[in-house]
């Protein structure tokens, strides 16, 4: 459920196919985001989730399971 | 010096979209004013405005692109694809370091303004979008037609309010004429139809309030003119060395011959009470293209509808060319698709190409009742067919900055 909800909202941000986003796929080098649109869509998980994302987090982030996982410890 | 001519022009206005839909429009005296339907007007003094109505962005930009973009922006891009596809120009044959990018807008993205500090106010600075400044910012009228079509030459916004366009073409045909630019994709766009801009303007006074009849109320030189109309759009021009332009067979609409930029250095919004401003752009745009006065057949004037510019552009003309200025027609083409502000001298540069390249002077409609201190002929209501040697493009901005741009038949 959350990573279909996580997905949804990358493929949004980035007009990108939902069905070719894994928890593989790396935002930058896969669906060619840049730094905007990486601070656009924390931005928007952050709403989402009603979480609060430091930077320094974010920036840890290699792929879209790094960003599930990170979401599933903060939530619960 | 390099002698410079138009071969393509893009227009994105509220009376049509593409050139050719654009010119049927000023014939058949069409206007673009109607209800505002982009926010909600309920509170404000002004209801009506000239929106650009079926823009869809995606029909020139991916949902992406689009979306990093406001529409000052999406306007200024998709005017270009329309003028090189008009101009039949294929960017890959060309040399790009040569072609540059010198389009004016008058207050840039604005709408996102007004929606990022909604957002701040009642969110807080971290829910401010990190595109707001990319989007915000009025160069990208030109930054954003420059990486879309990969122009690498001089690239710049030219901010003088309603002047912005004409400045921005001027400034492009000396860029040329000098032999500093091959070509040069040039002209205005302008996305102003917002809630707090319709109020500012309100404020001042500047607008209209005939809310009651919306396609009546903008009447140029018309006795009972009572303000401008906000309007919205792009109007992009094509500026091509002449050689460069024989050399790839492109079809030339006029050429460009005068240039001429003064301020009237008196006040914030109205206008110099003896427009010696205006006056001497329109004679610096004669004296560099060593034209002859009697040559020009039409003016298509900035001709706002509010009483002081109407009264004063009047008054430049008769300063500039006593006995003639009662030969030459002149008209408002703003009749019809309101005011555009940064993005009129493109779009009237468009008008005036066309009227010399076709033999037609487009009319200043909802002329009904003469002004004794308006007493020139403004092409009441219908088009005129007329040949015209030389024609001028005036735009007066807020702040007392002119522009008038000379257009030759070629």
């Amino acid at each position: 459920m959350l990573f279909e909800k996580v997905r949804d909202i990358i493929a949004e941000q980035l007009d990108a196919e939902a069905a070719e986003i894994t928890m593989e796929t790396s935002m930058m080098k896969d669906l060619e985001a840049d730094s905007l649109d990486a601070v656009e869509i924390m931005m928007a998980l952050e709403d989402e989730f009603n979480v609060t994302i430091p930077d320094e987090d974010a920036e840890s982030f290699k792929n879209i399971g790094d960003i599930v996982k990170y979401l599933e410890s903060k939530i619960s | 010096m390099k002698r410079v001519v138009i071969t393509g022009l893009g227009a994105i206005t509220p009376i049509g979209i593409g050139k050719d839909n654009f010119w049927d429009a000023l014939l058949e005296g069409k206007s673009g004013i109607g209800y505002i339907t982009r926010f909600n007007t309920e509170d404000h003094d002004v209801k009506i405005a000239a929106e650009v109505k079926d823009f869809d962005p995606h029909d020139f930009l991916d949902k992406k692109e689009a979306k990093r973009m406001d529409r000052m922006s999406q306007f200024s891009v998709a005017a270009t694809r329309l003028a090189l596809e008009d101009g039949e120009i294929n960017l890959d044959k060309l040399n790009r370091d040569r072609i540059g990018t010198i389009i004016g807008s008058g207050i840039g993205g604005i709408g996102t303004l007004e929606s990022e500090v909604i957002k701040y106010t009642e969110k807080g600075p971290s829910r401010v979008s990190p595109l707001f400044i990319p989007m915000m910012i009025s160069n990208m009228a030109a930054g954003q037609v420059s990486m879309n079509f990969g122009l690498k030459g001089a690239s710049m916004t030219i901010t003088t309010a309603c002047a912005s366009a004409t400045h921005a073409i001027g400034e492009a045909f000396r860029m040329i004429k000098y032999g500093n630019m091959d070509m040069i994709v040039t002209g205005g766009t302008e996305a102003g139809i917002t809630t707090v801009s319709i109020a500012g303007f309100c404020s001042m006074k500047a607008l209209s309030t005939n809310n009651d009849n919306p396609s009546k109320a903008c009447r140029p030189f018309d006795k009972n003119r009572d303000g401008f109309i906000m309007a919205e759009g792009a109007g992009i021009v094509i500026l091509e060395e002449l050689e460069h332009a024989i050399n790839r067979g492109a079809k030339i609409y006029a050429e460009i011959i005068g240039y001429g930029a003064t301020s009237d250095a008196f006040h914030i919004t109205q206008p110099d009470p003896e427009a010696r401003g205006a006056t001497n752009a329109m004679r610096l745009a004669l004296e560099e293209g060593n034209a002859n006065y009697e040559d020009v057949g039409y003016i298509n004037a900035h001709g706002t509808s509010t009483y002081f510019n109407d009264k004063l552009e009047t008054l430049a003309v008769k300063t500039l060319f006593k006995e003639h200025a009662y030969n030459i027609n002149i008209s408002s083409t703003k009749s019809m698709t309101g005011h555009l502000l940064g993005a009129a001298g493109g779009v009237e540069a468009i008008a005036t190409a066309l009227a010399i390249k076709e033999g037609k002077i487009p009319p200043t409609i909802n002329y009904e009742n003469p002004d004794e201190e308006c007493d020139l002929n403004y092409t009441p209501n219908k088009f005129v067919e007329r040949d015209i040697k030389l024609a001028i493009s005036n735009s007066l901005g807020f702040g007392g900055h002119n522009g008038s741009i000379l257009l030759k038949k070629y």
